[in-house]
């Protein structure tokens, strides 16, 4: 087990009210650790220091609940392709080397503290969507609604995405088009989810705009940062459900 | 607000009427190009001279062409206020930059708008208003009084910083075309394992060989006629 010096250098801010700043910190660590465990020693020593801890968010910790958010050397989730914070290990950086651990940037994630950010605006971008007509009782047998290998893969694809948000950080527009198209896409793609699927993507799109995400410039960053591969087809399908809908749903009241 | 303008003025609504007024701007690129290679021509100018007069006089043409102005305004205006918009979503930047798989086309399109402005500007101001304000003389082909627009492009191209801004400025235009040609059709939702690789290849050729086209004019006026 090799050991590792690193200087950590982590934006600390107190509150969204106060500005905050840089700090530097020296971290033992080793090869076998993830990223948050690294920051979990950092959070040791400030705590025996009698400093306060850096505030970040975290779960699972396995790479499924989207709870980390953290942006590494610049990289939402840090260098390693399709892998968040939590799975990202030390071994991928060298002994001595500097770290810069930013909070996700955009303006409808505000900071709340250190590394945490509000992004509750994607939760109502995901609650605007509504309802989709299933009968309720004991589950339906298995194969009972046949559908379509290639949408059921598409669909399950999209529905991969963990919400972390890694993609409105990246996102140089701040925009959250891939996390949009991404639930829009896995319900539209089956059947289930066809019946409400134009007025639903009417809803989110609005609610989108309404949170103050920016506007998608197809530069890919989100795609590329993503820790589950959203693809670039689900903002393709979701401006063409949105340009079809909004021209064939009917007017409103 | 209706349900059309709500349309219009949603997000994808803004990039929808950004895609298709690129996409005109973008065939208006090679018809304008097709025309003025007549440039070329070397008998003093006389094609290229009835070619301009005729664009200037068939009434179906000088619909298009300001249909063309104003959606080159529209597809300027919506641009820099998407880009504005775009950075006061974004609110503070990164400390340390970092761009995985992005091209620096697609992060600077506003930049390249900007400066194929500048040159549309530049151009325009040295032809189309000189010529529309009677700064150009005229030559006669048979009962016609045509306007030698051919002897002031030929002045014009002798000149070093003008030809030296039309190559800046069509270097602009070919990097913002290597990303808005794909780009536009993104954005119509146009985006399929089959055919998007079919669109990006087409849009590559197209952002070399139609800027290529066109800095060939200056480029032989300046050092062969």
């Amino acid at each position: 087990m090799s050991d590792m010096k690193l200087t950590v250098k982590v934006w600390r801010q107190k509150n969204n009210a106060t500005p905050g700043k840089f700090e530097t910190y020296q971290v033992m660590a080793n090869e076998h650790m993830s990223f948050l465990e690294m920051m979990d020693v950092l959070n040791e020593q400030l705590v025996h220091e009698k400093h306060q801890p850096v505030a970040f968010e975290h779960d699972c910790r396995e790479g499924i609940c989207g709870a980390c958010s953290m942006v590494i050397n610049g990289q939402a989730h840090g260098p390693l392709q399709a892998t968040t914070t939590c799975q990202l290990h030390m071994r991928h950086f060298k002994d001595g080397d500097t770290i810069t651990v930013e909070p996700f940037r955009a303006k409808a994630f505000p900071v709340i503290k250190d590394l945490v950010v509000d992004r509750s605006a994607l939760d109502r971008v995901i609650q605007s969507g509504g309802f989709i007509s299933v009968n309720t009782g004991q589950a339906v047998d298995g194969n009972s609604i046949p559908i379509e290998k290639d949408a059921a893969v598409k669909a399950f694809d999209a529905a991969t995405c963990i919400g972390c948000g890694a993609c409105v950080a990246a996102c140089p527009n701040g925009s959250a088009m891939l996390f949009t198209s991404a639930k829009i896409s896995h319900l539209g793609l089956l059947p289930q989810g066809k019946i409400e699927h134009k007025n639903r993507t009417l809803k989110m799109v609005a609610q989108m705009d309404k949170e103050g995400f920016g506007f998608c410039s197809n530069i890919g960053a989100c795609s590329a940062e993503c820790p589950k591969e959203i693809s670039l087809e689900n903002i393709a399908r979701m401006n063409r459900s949105f340009i079809g809908a909004s021209l064939t749903t009917g007017k409103p009241e | 607000m209706s349900w059309f303008t709500n349309f219009l003025t949603s997000s994808i609504g803004k990039k929808l009427l950004m895609s298709l007024t690129g996409l005109f701007l973008i065939l208006f690129l090679k018809i304008h190009l097709l025309g003025n290679l007549q440039l070329l021509k070397d008998d003093g100018g006389e094609a290229f001279n009835t070619y301009a007069y005729f664009m200037t006089h068939n009434p179906l043409i000088m619909v298009i062409s300001y249909g063309n102005y104003f959606f080159i305004l529209l597809h300027m205006l919506l641009g820099l206020t998407l880009w504005s918009k775009n950075r006061a979503a974004k609110g503070q930047a990164y400390a340390v930059g970092n761009h995985r798989d992005t091209t620096w086309a697609s992060r600077n399109m506003a930049l390249l708008g900007i400066l194929i402005l500048a040159f549309i500007f530049l151009h325009m101001g040295d032809f189309w208003w000189k010529m529309k304000t009677g700064q150009t003389a005229v030559v006669m082909y048979g009962e016609t009084e045509v306007k030698d627009l051919y002897t002031k492009v030929a002045e014009s191209f002798k000149v070093l910083w003008i030809v030296v801004a039309y190559l800046i400025g069509l270097l602009a235009l070919a990097i913002h075309l290597y990303h808005g040609f794909a780009s536009a059709f993104q954005t119509l939702g146009l985006n399929h394992s089959k055919y998007t690789p079919v669109i990006r290849f087409i849009g590559t050729a197209y952002s070399i060989l139609v800027p290529l086209g066109y800095a060939i004019m200056p480029i032989v006026f300046y050092f062969f006629r």
